[in-house]
């Protein structure tokens, strides 16, 4: 595989860039593999990649029924934050946030990450004593946020309307080294990195059943035929309760639809990205210009990847009290992705009933922020059976009573 | 838009006007129950990929509770029924038998 540089460029530049190759290989499924992902989106490919440079762990498959990247990690609004109220959940926040900040020198793949600070308006008097709270807790845990004033919100933001008729503007938590990355190249560079390594990315296969022994993993069953392994993780976001009755398990989670728009492009107005939560709505603007918004997930299950109109209205019809400026916009695409919803709305990265079966799920409404540190956690709960970053994500905590509860720092726009 | 028909009212009621409550025909497990029942009434969920059973209720509208039998697959609604009930009616079955057919849900075959 060629390594990305200025040098490379001048290089193909002289020869019409006829010499850019593919950037990952197209295998065949071999008969066994020491470790199978299923889900070959951001958290799968980093889990990947982080099992082969951490733990020297190269002999994988990453199994994708469609394309890689083309689910959740290519439909979300590619927010990067780690302001959480809870220890166990700003740890491996903060840890992903840590790893974007060096991610394409790490890659040799430009994801673009922009820390552009990422502020979260407090427009009730709950939400200002919710956000002080959070901004005390990240000091303890070395996370870097602040509460501002709403003068220092307009001043960040000028097409703020500080003194919406509903909701005002009373302050914001502002997370500096916040920001954005573009989320497609996360998973491309993942993919490349892991391509390199021998590792085989295999698209367009389905898994259609999980084989197993004495309470042991043998196998998976696909679409391209069965294939062995000794270790299986489950990384598939929305598709966690089909994947777990195929081994025999149930998961406290529910598959919702979350959705998301953009505008047209227009003019740079707005370098932050704004989060609103008590309206159910966040926005930032694209390096094309486009206005990026997201809002709040269904009520009810849905595994379509559309959700309800009125959910849409509501969002939009809120963002415009607090910017008058998006008003006569047209709006381009509208889509939705798949969410896991658990019960305490954080993730589970954890063991399973049945031996050597991983599971990442349950990051619902806000898991592109933290796809490195995902990776990097599962990767080392993979290979040595714990990991102190994901050691309170266990899918016992439902039945123990330890929830990670962040539904009250961050129920929706996650 | 989701358009379900309230039993109660009969009213063909879209979305905005209802509130979803989640799935349908737990068992509830309280005190004296062992925490295995316990976390599976408060979080284990079918979370099927298909044929789904709901609570919904009619919150802009006479308020009541009732039953949806839903696909989650193709947002297909196969119908609506009463709250007073611990299963889903034979009529709602026969429905939906006839359209996925080898369908099965817990000990209902």
């Amino acid at each position: 595989m060629k390594r990305y540089s200025v040098f490379a460029v001048a290089r193909e530049a002289l020869r019409y860039h006829q010499g850019w190759g593919r950037v990952w290989k197209k295998p065949e499924p071999k008969k066994k593999y020491e470790a199978i992902i299923i889900g070959a989106g951001g958290h799968g490919l980093a889990t990947a990649y982080y099992l082969g440079k951490n733990h020297g762990l190269k002999n994988v498959a990453i199994l994708e029924k469609g394309w890689l990247g083309g689910g959740n990690t290519g439909r979300n609004t590619t927010i990067i934050r780690s302001n959480y109220l809870q220890d166990a959940s700003a740890a491996i926040y903060e840890k992903a946030r840590s790893l974007y900040e060096t991610m394409s020198q790490d890659l040799n793949y430009n994801v673009m990450f922009s820390p552009r600070g990422v502020m979260m308006l407090a427009q009730t008097q709950h939400e200002i004593r919710g956000y002080k709270r959070t901004a005390q807790a990240n000091a303890l845990q070395g996370v870097s946020t602040e509460f501002i004033s709403p003068e220092k919100v307009k001043s960040l933001v000028p097409i703020i309307n500080i003194d919406g008729p509903r909701y005002p503007v009373l302050g914001a938590l502002w997370q500096s080294r916040g920001g954005t990355a573009r989320h497609d190249a996360v998973a491309w560079g993942y993919a490349r990195a892991c391509s390199e390594m021998g590792m085989d990315i295999i698209q367009q296969c389905e898994v259609t059943g999980i084989r197993q022994k004495n309470g042991q993993v043998l196998g998976v069953e696909t679409s391209k035929g069965s294939i062995d392994c000794e270790k299986l993780g489950i990384v598939v976001a929305g598709h966690t309760g089909v994947l777990a009755d195929m081994a025999g398990f149930r998961m406290p989670v529910e598959a919702v639809a979350l959705q998301a728009l953009v505008s047209e492009p227009i003019k740079p107005c707005m370098d932050v990205v704004v989060m609103a939560n008590t309206v159910h709505g966040y926005m930032s603007q694209s390096d094309k210009g486009e206005m990026v918004i997201g809002g709040g997930a269904d009520g009810y299950n849905n595994y379509t990847q559309r959700g309800s109109f009125h959910h849409v209205e509501e969002t939009v019809r809120a963002l415009i009290e607090t910017f008058p400026i998006i008003s006569r916009l047209k709006m381009l695409r509208w889509w939705g992705g798949i969410v896991d919803m658990t019960g305490d709305r954080s993730p589970i990265l954890s063991k399973t009933p049945v031996k050597n079966i991983f599971i990442n799920c349950g990051w619902g409404t806000g898991g592109f922020k933290a796809i490195p540190g995902s990776g990097w956690a599962m990767a080392e709960l993979i290979a040595k059976g714990h990991s102190s970053l994901t050691e309170e994500f266990r899918l016992n905590r439902f039945k123990e009573g330890q929830f990670i509860d962040e539904s009250v720092a961050a129920g929706v726009a996650h | 838009m989701l358009i379900l028909k309230c039993p109660y009212c009969g009213i063909e009621a879209d979305e905005t006007e209802l509130s979803p409550g989640g799935e349908a025909h737990l068992k509830r497990y309280g005190p004296g129950s062992s925490d295995e029942e316990l976390e599976g009434y408060l979080f284990s969920r079918e979370n099927p990929k298909g044929v789904h059973f709901e609570r919904w209720r009619h919150v802009y509208g006479c308020g009541k509770w009732f039953h949806a039998a839903r696909c989650t697959a193709t947002l297909e609604v196969f119908g609506t029924y009463s709250a007073q009930t611990f299963e889903p009616p034979k009529e709602i079955i026969k429905i939906i038998k006839v359209k996925r057919p080898g369908w099965k849900w817990r000990d209902l075959s």
